[in-house]
């Protein structure tokens, strides 16, 4: 092969190369939310009630403990647990119970949920019950005008102002 | 040989062909010693140094904040883009190149069954490698707090929730703007930093065993790779997408498929899908050395005391640094002795074609200070003379091969007889003058595969020193050039090999016989004896 011709072919792989990086680098194109959606994300840490109730050691009991730990509840470390549900416009959305965590049981639950819903008003209900049995303890139901590509975060905080515990962040 | 080692064989043989047929092609435009195939961990190597000095460059503009991340990188690229904005894109690009030349690499060195064996160390660090070039990378891609960035710590914050490492889901740090703070970006800008170096370190450990590494590509190749670079940049610069806002999700992505093509994969499947892709191949990858091992473990080199005067060719010239030098204990009187670790020698033999006592014209008990048990000098000495003794015509020529090239034995004639080396490497340069003595030949023809291409890494490179008398052991100087012909030629390069052999034969006809220097012209042939090669170090 002559110098010129040669110098082409390498120019040819150098462009090929640079080809590769620059069409690579950015396209094709990745579509992560359809256009036409919106995002709920539902998260929260919380702790569901203890399953047991405390009772009072007697005196006998106490004398056996050593004296650091003598306290006079006792109560069972282990929680019960969450269970939450998110109903849309009458459908259920998303349904989950959630075990406590460590191993003792004793530890929080927690969830984040990504539930990519159409853009559009929305009904939204939320409930949650963190103790054993019995009907839920909040419930929230809010409706929301939810554009395209918007997130809402739905938190919970058992103390949250308002009746619920839920909070709606749009 | 077992089945199964006939078939490891023949599949290895497959592959590499397979593989050579791009590579080839490469050849022509770039000639064998630039082919940039050819020089793909030293590519990926410079890369890396491109990288670094972009990279600092824009550390210097580059403020750690929520909205100073974003700002300080949109005026790179649009207030100075002449040079932050090319850097940016330098920056961009040449570490989107790194993830090609080091696929390219593995793959290749896949193909032509370079990772098992004494490569286990390489193999296996390369691994560790292909994180860490994505941990960098990825966590580069955080830094401009755009979209995608968002996107990204969303996604891998996802990702890592998957496993049960987190009493509190990561994700949770990312659900409203308030939840990023200054600090994160600082974190984020730290880690970028730490975690490029810590790729340098493995970098360094992983070509460590070897000697000579070859971590700087040929200057063309380098001026090729930073121009091709430079005018991409300026031609596509890299862009940001919108600043991150956390109360919108990502939707359109120009995403850096590089990198990022994973990340799709998290919303199509599922994050646990994902881990036990990455997990499966990492595995799979690792285990890789071991699985497709050939069966017959080949025996490694071996050291002669008697023969060996300490003289450390061997030492400087093994490519796996498998030779070390120790203190004498034979009792003689040189200080060191060449000690080989079995678990690093690839048993190429170019030990045996550095050694000072690879001398055909000794006596008929003829052993090296280094020699592989399974391919004695003294063997293939006998084949040599054999294979003179038949030559016939008026251009004869002796062919020395090599295993893991063309095959010489295909070019075998009446006037051509073939001897091929484990590596071209172990060719002991005594013996092209033991061919040539005497007029028993006419001509000698070297191959080995592809010059850049050695199987060994260093068997071209030091045997054409030798030939040159630029590395010891030189060539006799009364041997003459003319009467060799180096030409190297791939395992299914026929016609190169054969296009070599005409070419020396059309020379050697036109040459008269009488200038091979006849019996007696012993000038500068060294005595055997240990006292002499002593002296002549
Ligand atoms: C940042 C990424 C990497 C860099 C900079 C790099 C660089 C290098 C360099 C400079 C060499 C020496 C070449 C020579 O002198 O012959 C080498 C050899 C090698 N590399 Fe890599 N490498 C990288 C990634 C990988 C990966 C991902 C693998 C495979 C999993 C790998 C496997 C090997 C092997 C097996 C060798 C030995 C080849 C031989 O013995 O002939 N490397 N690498
Ligand atoms: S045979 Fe090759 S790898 Fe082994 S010691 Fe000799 S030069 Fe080194
Ligand atoms: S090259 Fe030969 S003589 Fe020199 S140290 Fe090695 S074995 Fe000994």
């Amino acid at each position: 092969m002559n110098k010129p011709l040669m110098y082409l072919g390498q120019g040819l792989a150098y462009a090929m190369f640079a080809a590769v990086l620059g069409y690579f680098s950015t396209s094709p194109k990745y579509t992560h939310l359809p256009a036409d959606s919106a995002l709920v994300k539902l998260s929260f840490t919380h702790a569901g009630q203890r399953k047991g109730a405390c009772r009072e050691r007697t005196d006998e009991e106490m004398a056996k403990l050593p004296t650091n730990m003598r306290i006079r509840k006792d109560c069972p470390r282990e929680r019960s647990n969450v269970t939450v549900e998110l109903e849309m416009d009458g459908k259920q959305l998303y349904h989950v119970v959630l075990p406590p965590t460590g191993l003792s049981k004793d530890g929080v639950a927690s969830l984040y949920r990504r539930l990519p819903v159409p853009a559009g008003t929305h009904r939204f209900v939320a409930r949650l019950k963190d103790k054993e049995g019995g009907d839920f303890d909040f419930v929230r139901d809010e409706t929301v005008l939810l554009t395209a590509g918007r997130v809402m975060v739905i938190d919970f905080k058992a103390d949250a102002p308002g009746a619920g515990g839920f909070m709606f962040r749009n | 040989m077992g089945k199964a080692h006939d078939l490891h064989h023949k599949m290895s043989n497959y592959l590499r062909k397979f593989w050579q047929r791009p590579e080839n092609l490469f050849n022509a435009p770039f000639g064998q010693a630039l082919n940039p195939w050819y020089h793909l961990g030293a590519l990926t190597f410079f890369l890396f140094w491109v990288v670094l000095v972009s990279g600092v460059y824009l550390y210097i503009f580059y403020r750690t904040g929520v909205r100073e991340a974003y700002q300080t990188v949109e005026d790179l690229t649009h207030e100075q883009w002449y040079a932050g904005g090319v850097m940016r894109s330098v920056h961009r690009y040449a570490s989107d190149a790194i993830v090609l030349t080091m696929s390219l690499h593995m793959l290749r060195n896949f193909a032509s069954g370079r990772f098992h064996s004494y490569r286990w160390f390489s193999w296996v660090t390369g691994v560790l490698l292909i994180w860490l070039v994505y941990a960098s990378g990825i966590n580069g891609y955080w830094l401009v707090w755009d979209r995608l960035s968002q996107f990204l710590a969303v996604a891998t914050a996802e990702w890592f929730d998957w496993l049960p490492l987190f009493s509190q889901p990561l994700a949770r740090n990312f659900l409203a703007p308030g939840d990023v703070s200054d600090r994160f970006i600082m974190l984020l800008s730290f880690a970028h930093i730490t975690i490029p170096l810590v790729l340098l370190l493995f970098m360094w450990i992983h070509t460590k065993r070897m000697n000579h590494a070859e971590t700087t590509p040929p200057l063309p190749l380098v001026v090729g790779t930073l121009l091709a670079l430079l005018v991409l940049s300026l031609i596509k610069p890299a862009v940001s997408h919108e600043p991150a806002d956390l109360t919108l999700a990502p939707n359109v992505l120009n995403l850096d498929w590089f990198y990022l093509a994973l990340y799709p994969l998290l919303y199509a499947s599922s994050p646990g899908a994902v881990w036990a892709l990455v997990g499966g191949i990492t595995l799979l990858l690792l285990a890789i050395p071991w699985v497709f091992k050939p069966r017959a473990a080949i025996p490694v080199a071996e050291v002669h005391l008697d023969n060996c005067n300490g003289c450390e060719r061997c030492f400087r010239d093994c490519p796996y640094s498998a030779i070390v030098m120790q203190p004498r204990q034979d009792g003689r009187p040189y200080a060191l002795q060449p000690v080989v670790d079995p678990n690093l020698c690839a048993s190429c033999g170019i030990c045996v074609g550095a050694c000072p006592s690879s001398m055909p014209f000794r006596s008929s008990d003829f052993v090296s200070g280094m020699e592989l048990p399974h391919q004695e000098l003294a063997a293939l000495r006998t084949e040599t003379d054999r294979a003179l003794a038949a030559l016939q015509g008026d251009a004869r020529v002796m062919v020395f091969g090599c295993d893991c090239a063309y095959d010489v034995r295909e070019l075998k004639s009446e006037g051509v007889g073939a001897l091929s080396f484990p590596c071209i490497g172990m060719l002991p340069p005594a013996f092209v003058d033991y061919a040539l003595r005497d007029a028993r030949a006419d001509g000698v023809l070297v191959t080995g595969c592809r010059e850049g291409d050695c199987q060994y890494r260093l068997g071209i490179r030091w045997t054409e020193q030798r030939i040159a008398r630029e590395r010891e052991p030189h060539l006799r100087k009364r041997v003459p050039l003319e009467r060799i012909e180096c030409c190297w030629a791939g395992a299914h390069d026929a016609d190169l090999a054969r296009s070599g052999l005409a070419a020396l034969r059309a020379r050697i006809k036109q040459m008269p016989r009488e200038t091979i220097p006849q019996d007696g012209a012993q000038e500068d042939v060294p005595e055997p004896e240990d006292k002499k090669m002593g002296q002549s170090l």
